[in-house]
């Protein structure tokens, strides 16, 4: 469960999010929508302190993961990152094997041995259903790969290390609409195990996988709701002009 | 009109480009091949070259069993280092060096007679009163008809002698001696022991430079290696001489301070600017998709440094250090200046060598153009070509098997 209170994020003078507030539920699937720019890449980064990575930023309010404040002195960051995966827009799999994507995070989290490590990749890549199309190629290189393959393997790697929270920014934005249905089934089964919190420029995404949805604009969160609610009976109307705009 | 147009306008930009790309990418290859064959063409005419000085014979006595003598024989016969003919299997004899200049000792210029013309007689007679002489004498007083006279046959320079030759005396006479092995050993540990400074410092500055110093540290940091890059090479060999040869002799207590050992501490001063510029740019091309990949799982930043940057950029890491190696191998200033320029096969670090391009640099001006001396130069120009190559060729192996392993 993540709980965000008060949050103002700065790129330099810049604020990209103001005063944000709001609860994600556990096993539930959240979506972000809002126009281009609004701040959603900005927060959900903030949820595995990807925005360290950035020179000259700056944070006020507490982010809380099962009610304990990660940007706490007392918080490893790559232990963090070990219970909150991410799973980026463009497939970003490392120039190596496909098993040894999926192997990376349990290698230099020290995680298990070598059958461990194997039987890990296994359960990892049927999770995210790759496995029957990559299991006789675990040992060529990954870019030999789809697209679509390459986002599930991002996601079999996400998987691996046995995360609590999937963060996905984009995840099907640059593959064609079969991959793309294949996410999103994919998203449905990992509701059961994960909290999940996914990005979208496609509404009719954010209406098929999601539970809630938080609409953002300009480092607002104006709306925050049932994403049923949200797609028939939006409160604001900034909310129902984005919607209608873009289903229209 | 209109297609005729864009038909012409397509040649000019398309067609003549692409005709002048052709032609500027054949002419440079064509060059480079030139330039190869000429160097080996010349190189390679050292060996047709006889062994004693050009012009000159040796005699000895008729009676002297000795038939044939090496140029290493040779020379120490001229050092007096062997004194004795039998040394060379000769008779029990000491030897006795006869200079063609020492003849004009013996006898006035009159009993030599007019334009010399008695001069092959009176060595002749010279050769013949001493059965222990070796006379060294230009071809054109040698005493061919005198009885007993026996003009040693003369050999060509022989590769092997060139390839695994202890003594590089090329101005040495009568015979000079062209043995490669100690420029070779000069190269070598000068620049491998360069590269071994230089590769593990310029590595640790690149992930410094491009992993882990801030923007603002680095905007100071990156200009000055690149303005490290432009010093001129007598620059540094001028600092090695003035400040760093001194250094080394005092708190090593060595007896000269331009040993091989300040050769490679300047050289590998020389090659870190190229070394850290390649390998920090290909660091720091490694996509930010790929750091954030490896840290979004957990991984630290060195982790990420080590397991995804470095073999990322493993081929630019390659190229940075096959440069640098280049430029240490292939240096000539400094090097000619701080490495004390000794042409003997060195037992340590801290002993006067000479590198195989200062060898060129230094006594190209002093060698005749080609005489056996400049051949000689353009051979050893070939033996650093192929050195170069192999670090290159092995270097491209070595990182294509690294890639395989990552993969
Ligand atoms: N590294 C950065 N430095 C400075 N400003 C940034 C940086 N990253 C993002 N911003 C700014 O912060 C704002 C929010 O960016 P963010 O990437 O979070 O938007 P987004 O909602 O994800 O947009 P998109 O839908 O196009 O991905 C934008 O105005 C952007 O210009
Ligand atoms: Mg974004």
């Amino acid at each position: 469960m993540i709980e965000t209170q008060n949050i103002n994020f700065y790129y330099g003078d810049f604020q990209a999010l103001k005063n944000i507030s709001m609860k994600m539920d556990a096993n539930t699937v959240t979506a972000f929508i809002g126009p281009s720019g609004c701040g959603k890449s900005t927060f959900l980064r903030l949820f595995n302190r990807m925005n360290d990575l950035i020179e000259n930023t700056r944070l006020t309010g507490t982010c809380l993961l099962n009610k304990e404040n990660i940007y706490h002195k007392s918080i490893q960051v790559d232990e963090l990152r070990k219970k909150v995966g991410m799973v980026f827009q463009k497939p970003n799999p490392f120039p190596k094997s496909v098993f040894e994507n999926v192997a990376y995070g349990l290698r230099v989290n020290n995680m298990g041995n070598k059958s461990y490590i194997a039987q890990r990749v296994e359960e990892s890549l049927k999770a995210a259903a790759l496995w029957d199309e990559v299991k006789d190629k675990l040992k060529k290189s990954a870019f030999e790969l789809s697209g679509g393959q390459q986002q599930r393997l991002c996601i079999a790697r996400a998987l691996a290390v046995s995360p609590s929270v999937l963060l996905m920014d984009e995840p099907a934005s640059a593959l064609d609409p079969i991959s793309t249905s294949k996410i999103e089934e994919l998203i449905h089964l990992l509701k059961q195990k994960y909290t999940i919190v996914i990005v979208t420029h496609n509404m009719q995404q954010a209406a098929r996988v999601s539970d809630k949805t938080g609409f953002f604009m300009l480092g607002e969160l104006i709306e925050f709701n049932d994403t049923k609610k949200i797609f028939l009976n939006p409160e604001k109307e900034q909310t129902q002009n984005y919607i209608t705009g873009r289903f229209g | 009109m209109r297609t005729k147009k864009s038909i012409f306008f397509k040649i000019i930009t398309e067609r003549i480009p692409e005709f002048l790309l052709g032609i500027s990418g054949s002419l440079t290859s064509l060059i480079i091949l030139l330039i190869i064959v000429f160097l080996f063409r010349e190189g390679f005419g050292l060996f047709s070259n006889p062994s004693v000085e050009k012009g000159y014979v040796l005699c000895v006595h008729a009676s002297n069993p000795v038939e044939k003598l090496n140029p290493d024989q040779i020379k120490q016969l001229f050092d007096s280092e062997i004194t004795d003919w039998k040394t060379v299997d000769g008779d029990d004899l000491p030897v006795m060096l006869f200079r063609f200049d020492e003849i004009f000792s013996l006898y006035s210029d009159e009993e030599l007679g007019e334009n010399y013309s008695l001069l092959p007689q009176k060595l002749g007679e010279v050769i013949a009163e001493n059965p222990n002489i070796i006379a060294f004498l230009p071809e054109q007083y040698v005493p061919r008809t005198a009885e007993w006279v026996k003009i040693l046959p003369s050999e060509q320079i022989r590769v092997a002698d060139f390839f695994t030759g202890k003594d590089w005396l090329p101005t040495a006479t009568p015979s000079s001696l062209y043995g490669v092995l100690p420029l070779i050993a000069g190269t070598l540990l000068v620049s491998i022991f360069a590269i071994l400074i230089a590769l593990p410092l310029g590595l640790g500055a690149a992930v410094y430079l491009s992993e882990l110093a801030n923007e603002r540290t680095r905007k100071i940091l990156k200009p000055m290696t690149e303005l490290l890059a432009g010093i001129p090479s007598v620059v540094y060999g001028f600092f090695g001489l003035a400040v760093l040869a001194p250094l080394i002799q005092k708190t090593l207590n060595l007896p000269t301070g331009e040993t091989a050992f300040t050769g490679s501490v300047i050289l590998a001063v020389m090659a870190l600017p190229t070394i850290i510029t390649i390998a920090e740019d290909a660091m720091r091309n490694t996509p930010r998709a790929m750091r954030e990949a490896s840290l979004a799982l957990g991984g630290t930043q060195w982790q990420t440094i080590y397991k995804v940057v470095i073999p990322y950029a493993s081929s630019g890491i390659t190229a940075a250090a096959v440069l640098g190696t280049g430029r240490a191998i292939g240096e000539t200033m400094a090097v000619l200046m701080v490495t004390g320029n000794a042409a003997v096969i060195p037992h340590s670090l801290f002993e006067p060598v000479r590198t195989i391009p200062a060898a060129i640099a230094a006594e190209l001006g002093e060698a005749p153009a080609g005489g056996a001396h400049y051949q000689s130069l353009f051979l050893l120009g070939c033996i650093l070509f192929v050195i170069t190559m192999l670090v290159s060729v092995s270097a491209e192996i070595i990182s294509k098997q690294k890639y395989k392993e990552a993969v």
